[in-house]
């Protein structure tokens, strides 16, 4: 019912906009793990909304029946212990069913055993700096022209009319579909977040400290995020861009990071 | 029967009437005095903190920028936040705790009237310091509210007077805290037992609690920023061997109790509230008593749910997982007995009584977005995302607030002698509810979306969504005008005369003195009305 209404409501705001990744929901994602998170926040939402009916139910049948204007008298009785002991027990036993799943689904978000390959992701003010471990590639990836023009206070230029306004860069994370990718985190300067919907990654990258996390994406594309964690001035400015393509353009790519002869280091190849 | 007011015989003590012009209020001792005082300093900040976030949502409107740059954008969401909590929410409880705590427990006044005038008068000190900041080189602290280190130590001239705003407010809530403890501990009717206090008496017995034990601990963390910024320490700086980590850790031992300071009181306000309009007595007032215990009690051990992407250890994450779970217990308990005293009652739908439901409703939001972030899978996609925007503002706006607002109309017939006017007081309860509803609800969906919060400018996929959010929040933001004009005609006598009851044989002491309330009440102290006893 909520489904509906909400695809409604959205029916009615995407009409007249082209924009293809227009979402109000969380993003199904393009890995198992992110599948999966999609997956639980579902259940944890239509437990909530199956709570929110017994409850507003009764709060919103309580104000038709139980108003002075209906000439009703006012009961007496101010506790029962029954129900107190239910009203506590049912919420322990949702609780229980919810923790196990959750808990499940978080020992499998931890696992980092076993890359394919490790990228190293270093935040700095306001950009990224992506170095692949054991590949003697690395890169720094900013903002694109285009955007990074776009966003000024009176550019005169309209942010509809820039593609992947402000979440576009100039190089992006080139990365092999399929493959099991360990993202280390840290940061030159301050705290950043390093954040992409699709793969259902969100990690704090902190001075002075490693932080690990990783995924595995099953269809090649352009994922889209940004830096999440306030890191000043141009924490808005900072995109993380994610190119997952097949294993054959991934090599073609590499090797030619290495080679070093293209200022153009993204194939993003007719994109 | 209790008829404790100033009498005719007390006019030949010469000192019991309150002081002429400035002094009355500069040298206030009197709880009622200074409770007013506190909350029309909290409806200042309301509107100096609403006013910011009214910049915030005007850049928010459509994409690009077309306000501000973005440094200053990153001082209003900085600003906002500090002045909202510290200078709106939490003075404005303490005002009604001023006001009401005597009134309800019939204690002739506050415990300690003089550290109650020091703990209010260091308020508008620190915050004419925190507002100048505004105006210094590098602008305002534009580093959250939070204050992470190392981005808050990169804060300009305004870093020295954060911390030491802070530190003030912070004083001020502990002496604060104190004497509501030491008032309520030590100065209720003699047949008022503790499991006879009113809710609110309650709540705000335990909301001291907290306050005592985290506000130190705030002032501990932003010390060490202090130090570390120019005295050489390196607590939060890795290159020195410090954890930007901690502060986090530190900072959240306070943080989560304080977001039960903001809100204890307010179910404390909506318990005395819902009973009234309901004509029932509120159901399960021992239970309430210690789902309230348990909810503090759990608010020191959930901090880290606020940090779930820092990277902590599997078991750690588990740990604030299932304990932040559990929370939903106490509150649940909560919601189902404001229910079920409302069930089989014969209510009656006054302005305080809407505020009251508006918060049951929205509030219980708040609280499912609530428990949604505590899924940690989840919560690391809903993290730092305008999710949680909207779900700490669901608790506060029409939690915290909402509550605020229904115990001013609750109360003010009894603080003026005269009731509001009814029509407007409705019309303000209906454009507050639909235009909050408007602003947040759509940032659930931004969220979702992928937008993460304290950003000046986003994707051009968000924008119909911010559209909404910030066409509410203007509408919010101009409803409120309509509460200060409403509050104004109570004040001037323009109203229908209360009695000392105010409404339908309500519950309570504060309704055995006459309306306004005298400026001294229960110079001798009442018997707990066994009538109306708080079953």
């Amino acid at each position: 019912m909520m489904r509906k209404l909400f695809t409604g409501m959205a029916g009615i705001f995407l009409a007249g906009n082209a924009v293809a990744d227009w979402g109000f929901n969380m993003p199904r994602g393009v890995t198992e793990l992110s599948a999966e998170t999609y997956e639980i926040h579902m259940v944890i939402f239509w437990w909530c909304v199956g709570i929110a009916v017994v409850v507003f139910g009764a709060m919103i049948g309580s104000l038709i029946l139980h108003r002075k204007s209906r000439g009703v008298e006012p009961a007496k009785f101010s506790h029962s212990m029954t129900a107190e002991i239910v009203w506590t027990v049912i919420p322990v036993i949702i609780l229980l069913i919810m923790a196990t799943p959750s808990a499940e689904l978080l020992i499998k978000l931890e696992d980092t055993r076993d890359p394919d390959m490790t990228v190293v992701v270093t935040g700095y003010q306001w950009k990224w700096h992506y170095k692949y471990q054991g590949e003697d590639v690395e890169f720094y990836s900013s903002m694109s022209r285009p955007s990074a023009t776009a966003r000024g206070l009176d550019s005169g230029i309209d942010p509809e009319t820039v593609d992947n306004y402000l979440r576009d860069v100039d190089n992006p994370l080139v990365v092999p579909v399929g493959a099991k990718v360990r993202i280390l985190l840290t940061s030159n300067d301050v705290l950043h977040a390093w954040w992409v919907p699709d793969l259902a990654i969100k990690k704090d990258a902190i001075p002075g400290f490693i932080n690990e996390t990783w995924f595995q994406a099953e269809t090649a594309g352009i994922y889209r995020g940004q830096c999440a964690e306030l890191c000043g001035m141009d924490h808005g400015y900072m995109p993380v861009v994610v190119e997952v393509v097949d294993a054959d353009r991934y090599q073609a790519w590499l090797n030619n990071q290495k080679s070093g002869s293209s200022a153009q280091l993204a194939t993003t190849g007719g994109e | 029967m209790t008829s404790a007011v100033l009498d005719a015989h007390a006019a030949e003590h010469d000192d019991h009437g309150p002081a002429k012009g400035w002094r009355r209020w500069l040298y206030a001792t009197n709880h009622k005095d200074i409770g007013t005082m506190y909350l029309l300093f909290s409806l200042l900040m309301f509107f100096v903190g609403g006013t910011m976030a009214l910049i915030i949502r005007s850049e928010l409107f459509m994409p690009g920028l077309q306000f501000v740059e973005p440094a200053f954008f990153n001082q209003m969401t900085t600003m906002h936040a500090l002045i909202m909590v510290f200078g709106a929410v939490m003075p404005a409880f303490v005002g009604l705790a001023n006001w009401m705590i005597p009134l309800m427990i019939g204690a002739p006044d506050m415990a300690l009237p003089r550290m109650n005038n020091w703990s209010f008068w260091i308020l508008p000190v620190a915050f004419s310091m925190l507002l100048s900041t505004l105006f210094m080189p590098g602008g305002s602290p534009a580093g959250g509210w939070t204050m992470y280190p190392p981005l808050v130590l990169q804060t300009g001239d305004a870093f020295p007077f954060l911390i030491f705003s802070v530190h003030l407010m912070g004083l001020s809530s502990i002496m604060g805290a104190i004497n509501v403890i030491v008032t309520i501990l030590n100065m209720r009717a003699p047949d008022m037992t503790l499991l006879k206090m009113p809710m609110f008496v309650w709540t705000w017995l335990i909301t001291a609690y907290l306050l005592l034990a985290v506000m130190p601990v705030l002032a501990g963390a932003v010390t060490m920023l202090l130090t570390d910024q120019f005295f050489g320490t390196s607590f939060f700086l890795a290159a020195g061997g410090g954890d930007p980590v901690m502060f986090q850790h530190i900072f959240w031992f306070f943080g989560h109790p304080e977001v039960y300071i903001m809100i204890l009181p307010a179910f404390g306000v909506v318990s005395e509230i819902i009973p009234t309009f309901a004509r029932k007595p509120l159901f399960g007032h021992d239970s309430m008593v210690y789902a309230t215990a348990s909810i503090a009690f759990l608010s020191f051990i959930v901090w880290a749910h606020h940090m779930f992407t820092v990277g902590m250890p599997l078991t750690g994450q588990m740990f604030f997982m299932f304990a932040t779970m559990l929370i939903a217990v106490p509150t649940g308990v909560k919601v189902f007995n404001w229910t079920a005293t409302m069930w089989r009652g014969a209510m009656t739908f006054e302005t305080p009584m809407l505020f009251a439901l508006g918060f049951l409703f929205l509030f219980t939001i708040g609280g499912f977005s609530g428990l949604m972030l505590a899924i940690v899978p989840a919560d690391i996609q809903y993290h730092d995302s305008y999710f949680v925007v909207a779900h700490f503002h669901y608790v506060l706006v029409p939690g915290s607030i909402f509550g605020l607002m229904a115990a001013v109309y609750y109360w003010l017939p009894k603080w003026t002698g005269n009731f509001y006017n009814e029509a407007l007081g409705k019309v303000h309860f209906w454009m507050s509810a639909i235009f909050v509803n408007v602003t947040f609800f759509p940032m659930h969906f931004l969220g979702l979306a992928g937008m993460p919060r304290r950003i000046p400018d986003y994707s051009t996929q968000f924008a119909d969504f911010n559209a909404i959010a910030s066409v509410g929040a203007i509408g919010f933001g101009l409803s409120q005008l309509l509460f200060v004009y409403i509050v104004l005609q109570s004040v001037r006598g323009k109203g229908k005369v209360a009695t000392a009851e105010v409404w339908e044989h309500p519950k309570g002491l504060e309704w055995t003195v006459p309306s306004p309330a005298p400026f001294h009440t229960f110079d001798t102290p009442p018997r707990v009305r066994t009538d109306v006893a708080f079953e």
